[in-house]
């Protein structure tokens, strides 16, 4: 289980993360909504250990998680798929090497890029576009494979299909649907969409409210 | 149908301007290296019969006051000064790469006191400072080089290590984070080539800063030894001969100083552009 307890996070005075408490079981889709700016993409960081709370903590299957960013533990446990796909991928890498760059990193075959991104509807004409030279869906999906590629136990969706088109979406949501049906990894479904959370988690929605402002000294 | 015309957004490459400054560099860099090789002529060689002339088909560029060519000073001066220059740009280029990169990577108590050395070093004049530094050797290329260096390092150091902070935080390195990829590998496959265009825009516009500099130091009788030919030392023999009227001996030199700035200021530039995939992409169709 993937979980934050009463985790608090401020950046300067302004606190965004306050007690907030959130748990992803193995094989269930949570999905988390919540007005703009009240912190769902921080904890989506804090959960994929990205980002160090200043109070509560995060355990991974039990575990509680001592280290960050790059000395976490299990870092390949945990895959972000992120909301603006344009922001997520280097700009000089081509599709294909946005896919496989897990796979090379960790020296594993570069067949399962191949393979996801077959899955995900992306042709082998498109692996040697530039990301400014595809669609943001395209760019989207290879973002979806790419998250897939070290078959992570659990999966954090920020907004993954704004902006994205129907058909897309459901693309995108679909596969990842056949991912956690397959490997029984947790999804972390995070949207202001409500519409697609109450079809998409296999719980109740959990709203994320705003934190009340710090009092200023 | 109505034209369609591209407004606002950042400045498209400028190729024509580009073949220009290239031609015009590797003219000059042909001269540097060809001429000394297919002349017979000493440029160090006096001949007081020939002092003071003007321009002319037999001296181009006219004689200075002991009789000796101006041209072949001025190809034997730019020679010394592109050199001058560019090992300069690139030491400073790598000492700040060095140092901008590991603030950047490192952050905290590291960052902080590379940062200050680095403000301890911007807060001296940099011309007396590398007066200074110049003056501790004696008169050579290797004592400009190291003057341009200490001096200019810091600028480098600036520009990396705010490049690097910028991406550090870019989504895209979080997801190189989350795929498995060590902190070097980041340096290497994300960092580096992404703050690589700004880097070498840093280091050519150095080149024609330093020269400048050389050029400096050689006319306040620092720089390289005075029988040397170099474009400082000539624009500074030149001044002497002005009064009588002869200001060839002056003015060629000072024009081979500001013809390399322009082009390499006009190549860096290109190189910025091209350096971003999606203009690039743009070029080639």
């Amino acid at each position: 289980m993937l979980e934050a307890v009463d985790v608090t996070l401020s950046y300067g005075r302004r606190t965004v993360l306050d007690r907030v408490s959130v748990s992803v079981r193995p094989g269930e889709v949570l999905g988390l909504a919540g007005p703009s700016g009240c912190g769902k993409s921080t904890l989506a960081r804090v959960l994929a250990l990205l980002l160090r709370p200043s109070g509560g903590a995060v355990t991974l299957d039990g575990r509680p998680v001592s280290r960050w960013r790059h000395r976490a533990p299990h870092r390949t446990s945990i895959g972000l798929v992120f909301q603006q796909p344009r922001l997520a991928v280097d700009p000089r890498f081509t599709l294909f090497d946005v896919i496989a760059e897990p796979l090379r990193a960790t020296r594993r075959p570069l067949e399962r890029a191949h393979r996801l991104a077959a899955e995900l509807g992306l042709t082998p004409e498109l692996f040697t576009r530039r990301p400014h030279e595809v669609s943001d869906g395209q760019l989207q999906r290879a973002c979806v494979a790419r998250a897939l590629a070290l078959e992570p136990r659990y999966l954090i969706c920020d907004e993954m299909t704004t902006m994205l088109d129907a058909s897309t979406q459901a693309h995108l949501v679909a596969r990842i649907e056949d991912y956690r049906a397959s490997t029984g990894a947790g999804v972390l479904a995070i949207s202001h969409d409500t519409e697609l959370l109450d079809r998409w988690s296999t719980g109740t929605v959990h709203t994320l409210n705003q934190p009340e402002e710090s009092p200023r000294t | 149908m109505a034209a369609v015309t591209r407004r606002g957004g950042p400045a498209r490459p400028r190729p024509r301007r580009a073949r220009l400054a290239t031609t015009t560099l590797a003219v000059l860099v042909a001269a540097v290296v060809v001429v000394p090789l297919v002349t017979r002529l000493d440029q160090q060689l006096v001949d007081l019969g020939a002092a003071g002339l003007p321009p002319s088909p037999a001296h181009p560029f006219g004689t200075d006051e002991v009789g000796r060519d101006v041209l072949l000073r001025s190809v034997y001066g730019l020679r010394v000064s592109l050199l001058v220059g560019l090992v300069a740009a690139l030491v400073s280029a790598v000492v700040g790469g060095l140092v901008g990169l590991v603030a950047g990577i490192a952050g905290g108590v590291a960052d902080r006191l590379l940062m200050r050395v680095v403000d301890g070093f911007n807060a001296l004049p940099h011309l007396l400072f590398g007066v200074f530094v110049v003056a501790l050797f004696s008169p050579s290329a290797g004592a400009v080089v190291a003057s341009v260096a200490v001096t200019h390092w810091t600028t480098a150091a600036r520009i990396v290590r705010s490049e690097v902070l910028t991406l550090r935080g870019r989504p895209f390195v979080d997801a190189a984070i989350l795929g498995g990829s060590s902190r070097a590998r980041i340096v290497r496959r994300h960092l580096l080539p992404n703050l690589a265009p700004q880097l070498l825009l840093a280091t050519v516009l150095m080149i024609p800063h330093a020269i400048w500099h050389e050029t400096a130091l050689s006319f306040l009788g620092l720089g390289l030894p005075a029988h040397l030919a170099s474009l400082g030392n000539m624009i500074n023999d030149g001044q002497r001969s002005l009064l009588a009227g002869d200001w060839w001996s002056s003015l060629f030199p000072g024009l081979l100083i500001l013809l390399p700035t322009l082009a390499i200021s006009a190549l860096a530039q290109h190189v910025r552009d091209r350096a971003n995939p999606r203009w690039r992409s743009e070029l080639a169709l």
